[in-house]
């Protein structure tokens, strides 16, 4: 498969995933999902909403079955196996903390459950309590929490059992954007110091690409990109990986002929470039070829300059922080988007509908090989 | 407001006014002649008198009556209650085909009209030699009130968020101790409305007692008892005392089922 080739080979594998499908009926949810979660590793698993992240999490956690494949948890194939036989704990959307408990009781369920005697419960909990900093709130009410403290206690409540991987499904979506960057502070600290495994399903590409050390991307069940957050940044896989980070322009064009020793002529609709033998070893002439070219690589210049490359006209700004998207539109009717400071802007004086024209270094295409096989 | 109309608003009072007055009025009347010292109801009053309550204190007819009555509704009340959570965690938990058949089949009984239910259990009490027990009775309003129960749970579990069983489940409780930690616990405050809604049930349940309580009868079929002999104003006492103990675990059941979660 695929993202097979791309699996960073880690020493040591805590949750091994073999061609796992998953189908609902005649519905297919996960799709041979093949990879493995490395022990201490932080995975993010991310994608658009309905695309199996859930169900992947869930089949790991016991709470659903393979259909096909196999999934090892520490060397030992798990399938069939309960969930309250693994130690598995998730965070769950909804938290599910269990409104009829207080703190202290909720945080010592999985004790409960698992017959530990009441004073090492009590000791237990209260240890986590304190590591996530709500020991004030020990014998309070769940419905008397504010959103971020019961974010800690199903934290609390998850690692009380000291397990070696943690699963969790979209924790911070329910908080606000200031809180959220908090959290994710505090969850990233917690899998440092504790150096467990943390499995993470999110839809948000910053929560991904800020914590994880590697990221699954899937879309329809598929998994399309399995990387560090550098590599999936930088070298997408394939289309929908480009897309889904939305920061870079796709480009189809076809090989002209060698560009020189190292590199190919490309003509693509309203232009011509050269890709980086490095990027295309084995291109012929005739060969089709979708490559990317991020935006914040693209150069702007005024007509007048006399620089070759797309001639586009403005269609917009959107400010983003310290810099600026542009978006543009050529004559062939394309959509491209340039990144540039402010001060850089202010010098090309651009208004909507402004000429210019869009060029860039022939290092800074990158080729989709999951396009171009 | 501004926008509620006057006249609708008017014959809304006038409709609640009227419902409470048909229900209450007779309940009142018979609470004020249970406290009069003459022997036919009848304006102006007599004395203030307990004198109908002292009598009812003294009649072992009646206090046979009620002890048949406390028996067979507090058994009724566990055994209706746990039939009903049985039928309502099957409904929560388990998705099958021909469920809604089903659940139709078991909230059916409300449905059967007294008297049918009434005879159907003495034919079939009788044939299996019960008929005339206080256990008759105990089966015959069991099958009556579990649908009481079911619908009360019922409605509790599907406030449940499903995850929170689940997130038992991955915090290595099995299925009974879920079921025990987590479903019960959740389902307590109706577990109890469901009790004391049942029991009032079975206590105010005539019809088919009367069929198949045979010498063991409840207070309902004792009072009828003594309409058919003579009037007496012991008939308003026992009344005023019936409809007291219904209204207290009707309201009690009431409070239970008010938003369990804000109170702990
Ligand atoms: N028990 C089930 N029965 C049938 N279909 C299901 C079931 N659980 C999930 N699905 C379907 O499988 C697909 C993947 O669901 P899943 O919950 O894994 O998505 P997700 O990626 O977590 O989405 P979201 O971001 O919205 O949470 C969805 O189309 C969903 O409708
Ligand atoms: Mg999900």
């Amino acid at each position: 498969m695929e993202a097979n080739a791309q699996m960073e080979q880690h020493s040591e594998a805590i949750v091994t995933f073999d061609n796992v499908v998953k189908r609902f009926g005649d519905f297919t949810a996960v799709e041979k999902a093949h990879f493995e979660i490395g022990r201490g590793e932080f995975l993010a698993i991310m994608g658009s909403s309905g695309c199996g992240k859930t169900t992947t999490l869930r089949m790991l956690a016991g709470l659903e079955d393979p259909t096909e494949g196999a999934i090892y948890l520490d060397g030992e194939k798990v399938n069939g196996k309960a969930t309250w036989d693994r130690d598995t704990p998730m965070v769950w959307q909804s938290l599910a903390l269990f409104p009829f408990l207080t703190v202290q009781e909720n945080v010592e369920f999985a004790l409960k459950m698992r017959g530990v005697g009441k004073e090492e419960r009590r000791q237990r909990a209260e240890k986590w309590l304190e590591k996530m900093q709500i020991t004030e709130f020990a014998n309070r009410n769940i419905n008397q929490l504010s959103g971020g403290q019961k974010q800690r206690v199903a934290l609390a409540r998850a690692l009380v059992t000291e397990p070696k991987i943690l699963l969790l499904d979209e924790p911070l979506s329910a908080l606000d954007a200031h809180l959220k960057v908090r959290m994710q502070a505090v969850l990233s600290n917690l899998q440092k110091d504790l150096g467990i495994t943390f499995v993470y399903v999110t839809h948000s590409m910053s929560e991904a690409f800020s914590m994880a050390d590697r990221v699954v991307i899937m879309s329809r069940g598929q998994i399309e990109q399995i990387g560090t957050p550098e590599e999936i940044y930088r070298e997408p896989y394939n289309r929908f990986v480009a897309e889904f980070l939305g920061s870079a322009n796709i480009f189809d064009g076809v090989v002209q002929g060698p560009a020189g020793a190292d590199g190919w002529q490309v003509a693509y609709e309203g232009g011509e470039t050269i890709l980086p033998k490095s990027e295309l070893p084995d291109g012929r002439q005739g060969q089709k070829v979708t490559f990317i070219v991020s935006a914040e690589n693209m150069q702007l210049s005024l007509p007048d300059s006399g620089q070759p490359g797309i001639e586009a006209s403005v269609a917009g700004e959107e400010f983003i922080g310290g810099t600026a998207m542009v978006f543009l539109e050529t004559a062939g009717g394309q959509e491209l988007k340039v990144q540039k400071s402010h001060d850089e802007l202010s010098l090309l004086n651009l208004h909507a509908g402004s000429k210019v024209v869009v060029h860039w270094e022939s290092g800074s295409c990158h080729v989709l090989p999951g396009e171009n096989k | 407001m501004g926008n509620e109309n006057r006249i609708i608003n008017l014959l809304l009072k006038l409709h609640i006014a009227l419902c409470l007055l048909f229900i209450f009025a007779p309940i009142a009347g018979s609470f004020v002649f249970s406290l009069n010292s003459d022997r036919f109801p009848s304006l102006p009053l007599g004395e203030f008198s307990t004198e109908w309550y002292r009598l009812i204190w003294e009649d072992p007819l009646v206090w046979q009556g009620f002890a048949n009555t406390v028996v067979v509704g507090l058994t009724v009340a566990v055994i209706a209650t746990v039939l009903g959570f049985g039928g309502a965690y099957t409904d929560f938990r388990y998705n099958f085909t021909g469920k809604s058949f089903y659940l139709a089949l078991a909230l059916l009984p409300p449905t059967i009209p007294v008297v049918i239910m009434g005879l159907a259990m003495l034919a079939f009490l009788s044939r299996v030699n019960l008929s005339g027990t206080t256990i008759s009775v105990i089966i015959a309003h069991g099958v009556m009130c579990s649908p009481f129960a079911m619908a009360i749970i019922r409605l509790r579990l599907s406030q449940m968020d499903p995850d929170l069983e689940a997130a038992s489940w991955n915090m290595g409780g099995n299925q009974w101790q879920t079921l025990r930690y987590v479903i019960i616990p959740f389902a307590k405050p109706a577990i109890f409305a469901a009790l004391f809604i049942t029991m009032a049930v079975s206590f105010d349940e005539f019809a088919v007692a009367w069929f198949v309580s045979g010498l063991n009868e409840t207070l309902p079929v004792k009072i009828l008892g003594f309409l058919q002999g003579q009037v007496s104003p012991r008939i308003n006492a026992i009344g005023s005392l019936a409809f007291l103990s219904s209204m207290t675990l009707i309201i009690l059941a009431q409070l239970l089922l008010r938003s369990p979660e804000d109170k702990k």
